[in-house]
């Protein structure tokens, strides 16, 4: 099997390829690409993201090809596919981060900044917290529900459809930690950086 | 809820783990990549190297236990010490470093923390202000506390938010390796003032300094060295009697 971890030049992806790696062992083939070809005969596709979503956005658009590729993996050809961090909020039809940028529209919603109440929450949510799983989510198996994942983010995801939440977690309001619609996953907080946990998480994704 | 995070710091040199006390005297304390393993394992919620020759020559080893350590330890990992340019948060980030801690650079040329954070995020970028206290007010020191620029601390931080820190490693050059608590009154100034983490440092000698600093300090972390590398203190142990004294903490 092969599972590709989408290299777009969107920061630093060095610990989701340790990760993914650690996990896969010598049962999986991991590759680190931008191909097109690569990622169309791909059976899982990583997408990672750090920075702001619209450096994010710009970095996929900067690659020709890419988002019809990623298209046609995810929507068209349903294959699973795992978005981390702004790799889910990328999902969203439109970010308010820097200046209003479309997104991928995978999942219809909106990409905005936590509510910090005033100076109340401090921004970036950086750091550990507990997840709520609130509905059964294949990447989820054997995870307890209220464990620990590491964030570190200052946008949301909010989806329209509610019934695409797979998990949340609290700061400053519920902020929508995870989704998953059909063959489409995504997490907010980072697997790669959330320790046993974390790395289980990848592993049922991987094993799907 | 969000938890207050732990974080042992490992000083490192020529590749080896040290511990300074007011930054000279130095004691080997062993492998870094083993100790940052045996500390994740342990419940650490970050880690941290800070490489103390980085400014003089060897400055290559640190990457190469950047490289060791993150194939290791899937918990955050930091580092810090003689971070110049955009080009060395480049190379530490694709070592496997999470976040890059600036210390000098920033105070001399703020534009490596703009830049930087425009590049990679805030997310990566951590501001480290070294600071002593002077009269009623709190100097910035650079070149690992060597030079007095006498900026004001305080306003020094909210700068470095303003110019796209995400986090910042608030240090007391007093009460660096003494032991005898955090200075509360300047991690309380600063995290006041700014709206990012604080993480707190210098001068932990027992477990209830890592109370004070975030009950009275107002940190979203805490950091420290020797209490934990020398064996006096398990991660888990201080987790166990932050959650005895009413502090969230991940176990």
């Amino acid at each position: 099997m092969n599972v590709t971890i989408v290299d777009y030049n969107s920061g630093n992806i060095s610990s989701v390829i340790n990760s993914f790696k650690e996990v896969a062992k010598d049962k999986v083939n991991i590759k680190v690409t931008s191909d097109l070809n690569k990622i169309k005969s791909s059976d899982k596709v990583v997408l990672p993201g750090q920075g702001s979503f619209k450096s994010c956005v710009d970095a996929l658009n900067n690659i020709r090809g890419l988002v019809d590729t990623l298209n046609e993996f995810a929507v068209s050809n349903k294959k699973p596919l795992l978005g981390i961090c702004v790799g889910l909020q990328m999902f969203a039809d439109i970010g308010y981060e820097e200046t209003e940028t479309k997104g991928l529209g995978w999942i219809s919603g909106k990409v905005s900044k936590i509510d910090n109440q005033n100076g109340k929450f401090k921004l970036p949510h950086i750091g550990w917290n507990q997840i709520n799983i609130v509905k059964d989510s294949k990447i989820f198996k054997d995870i307890e529900n209220n464990s620990h994942m590491y964030f570190v983010h200052s946008y949301e995801f909010i989806p329209n459809d509610k019934s695409v939440i797979s998990g949340t977690t609290d700061y400053s309001s519920n902020i929508v930690c995870s989704v998953e619609k059909e063959n489409i996953f995504g997490t907010q907080f980072h697997p790669e950086k959330s320790d046993k946990t974390g790395l289980k998480i990848i592993d049922n994704f991987i094993s799907l | 809820m969000l938890k207050n995070r732990i974080i042992p710091c490992l000083d490192v040199k020529n590749g080896r783990v040290v511990k300074g006390i007011n930054f000279v005297d130095l004691q080997d304390a062993g492998d870094p990549v083993e100790q940052a393993k045996i500390y994740s394992d342990g419940g650490a919620d970050e880690i941290c190297f800070l490489d103390i020759t980085a400014s003089n020559e060897n400055r290559d080893t640190i990457y190469d236990v950047v490289k060791k350590t993150s194939k290791k330890c899937f918990v955050p990992l930091t580092v810090g010490g003689g971070v110049r340019s955009v080009e060395d948060i480049n190379k530490l980030l694709n070592c496997g470093a999470d976040k890059v801690s600036i210390n000098t650079a920033a105070v001399q040329n703020p534009e490596v923390v703009v830049e930087s954070s425009k590049k990679f995020g805030s997310q990566c970028i951590v501001v480290a202000i070294d600071a002593k206290k002077k009269d009623d007010k709190w100097e910035i020191f650079t070149h690992g506390g060597r030079n007095n620029t006498g900026i004001d601390a305080i306003e020094f931080a909210k700068k470095m938010e303003d110019s796209g820190a995400g986090e910042l490693l608030v240090t007391s050059m007093d009460r660096d390796g003494t032991q005898v608590g955090y200075d509360i009154e300047l991690m309380s100034k600063i995290s006041s003032m700014v709206n990012i983490p604080v993480i707190a440092s210098g001068g932990v000698g027992n477990l209830n300094h890592l109370v004070d600093g975030i009950k009275l300090g107002n940190a979203s972390a805490v950091l420290a060295a020797s209490i934990f590398h020398y064996g006096k203190h398990s991660i888990k142990e201080a987790k166990e009697y932050l959650d005895s004294k009413g502090i969230p903490v991940r176990i």
